[in-house]
């Protein structure tokens, strides 16, 4: 059965399109057959962010309006055969997204995948609805910071009202994916901490991503960051993501504190 | 408090933890009453429908919060022609 995962955040910036791209990575790394979704049509990003700008031909847009197959859009990662991506448009219509062609492409994806990641744009319309439209889990992307907190507020408001799956009556599952979080300043009480954003959202805990140079790194390059290095910090903290994302156990490490001796040695490396 | 209180730095983020608590309560709270005002709309146009004809679009419904009451603000333009053959 193929699972259908919308990462959202409503506020821009704060690490959708990176944890899209590594969470991605990350679940075709376990060999599982995953697609990325770029909805963030006019803004397409999501290609140059995996490396694979230079092969779209077609895009999202180009499938729900007829003009291409769905098989002629998606692109295959040249280091992972389990990775595809599907790019959007660079046209700036956001109606070029209509509701019933972005239901017959997920539909279409879904006989095809273990795993459809929807990278969502920001804000709170049109685009952002319609990623979220067909989601089975939400990966709610959040900066430990004001703006963002408030915005993840609004937009679980949203995935407990606008989705298929809540107008089923049925609740939604959702996941707080706490990224560039700086230990040394939560330390310093100068950022919200862990505990302070899972408080005032209440959804459970994904993962925490540290603010970290290798995500730079991996973008200069053309490479999700569990790709391009997968023994970095912020790799590490995708690895653990997509794991429990797959729906196993595995005990959660807030960057910066001490993770026993074989933490310690990879941290090490990752620093 | 602590002697050692005096000397701690003051930090940002309980400020900021206190007041997203704050305003979240209240957001959250007025999502769901946009909702409310929309369904007060939808009835309070059918029963006046069931008497005189009146357009959609002339029919406004307004919620305002105060510091201790909130006020509920309908505005119904009922045509001339109408009112007349009614009375
Ligand atoms: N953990 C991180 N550490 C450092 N920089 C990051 C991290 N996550 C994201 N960034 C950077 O933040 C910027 C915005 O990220 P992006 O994934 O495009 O956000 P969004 O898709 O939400 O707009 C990019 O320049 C990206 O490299
Ligand atoms: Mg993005």
């Amino acid at each position: 059965m193929a699972k259908v995962v919308v990462v959202t955040s409503g506020k821009g910036g704060v690490g959708k399109t990176t944890s899209s791209a590594a969470l991605g990575a990350a679940l075709a790394q376990r060999n599982e057959k995953t697609v990325v979704v770029d909805f963030d049509v006019g803004l397409r990003n999501l290609d140059l962010v995996m490396g694979a700008e230079r092969r779209v031909v077609y895009d999202l847009v180009n499938v729900i309006q007829g003009d291409a197959k769905l098989t002629q859009a998606v692109i295959r990662d040249k280091r992972l055969d389990t990775l595809y991506l599907l790019p959007a448009s660079q046209t700036r219509d956001k109606d070029s997204l209509t509701p019933e062609g972005v239901e017959r492409v997920m539909n279409e994806l879904k006989e095809q995948f273990d795993w459809i990641i929807c990278d969502s744009p920001a804000g709170i319309e049109r685009g952002a609805t319609l990623a979220m439209r067909h989601a089975d889990v939400a990966v709610v992307v959040t900066n430990p910071e004001v703006s963002s907190v408030r915005d993840s507020d609004r937009i679980i408001g949203l995935l407990d009202a606008k989705t298929e799956k809540a107008e089923r009556g049925e609740r939604m599952e959702k996941h707080l994916l706490l990224t560039r979080y700086d230990p040394a300043r939560a330390e310093r009480g100068d950022m919200l901490k862990v505990d302070d954003v899972l408080e005032i959202l209440s959804i459970p805990l994904l993962g925490i991503v540290p603010e970290s140079m290798d995500v730079l790194k991996a973008s200069n390059i053309g490479a999700p960051v569990t790709l391009a290095d997968s023994r970095s910090a912020p790799a590490l903290a995708y690895l653990d993501a997509a794991r429990r994302l797959a729906g196993e156990t595995v005990p959660m490490t807030i960057p910066g504190e001490k993770r026993g001796i074989f933490g310690k040695i990879f941290g090490r490396r990752a620093a | 408090m602590s002697i050692f209180s005096l000397f701690r730095k003051q930090t940002s983020a309980p400020v900021a933890r206190e007041r997203l608590q704050v305003l979240l309560a209240h957001e959250r709270a007025s999502v769901g009453q946009s909702d409310l005002v929309a369904i007060l709309r939808e009835e309070i146009l059918a029963v006046i429908a069931k008497h005189v004809e009146i357009d959609d679009e002339r029919v406004s419904v307004k919620m305002e919060r105060g510091e201790h009451v909130t006020t509920l603000e309908v505005d119904i333009e009922i045509p001339v022609t109408v009112t007349i053959r009614a009375a």
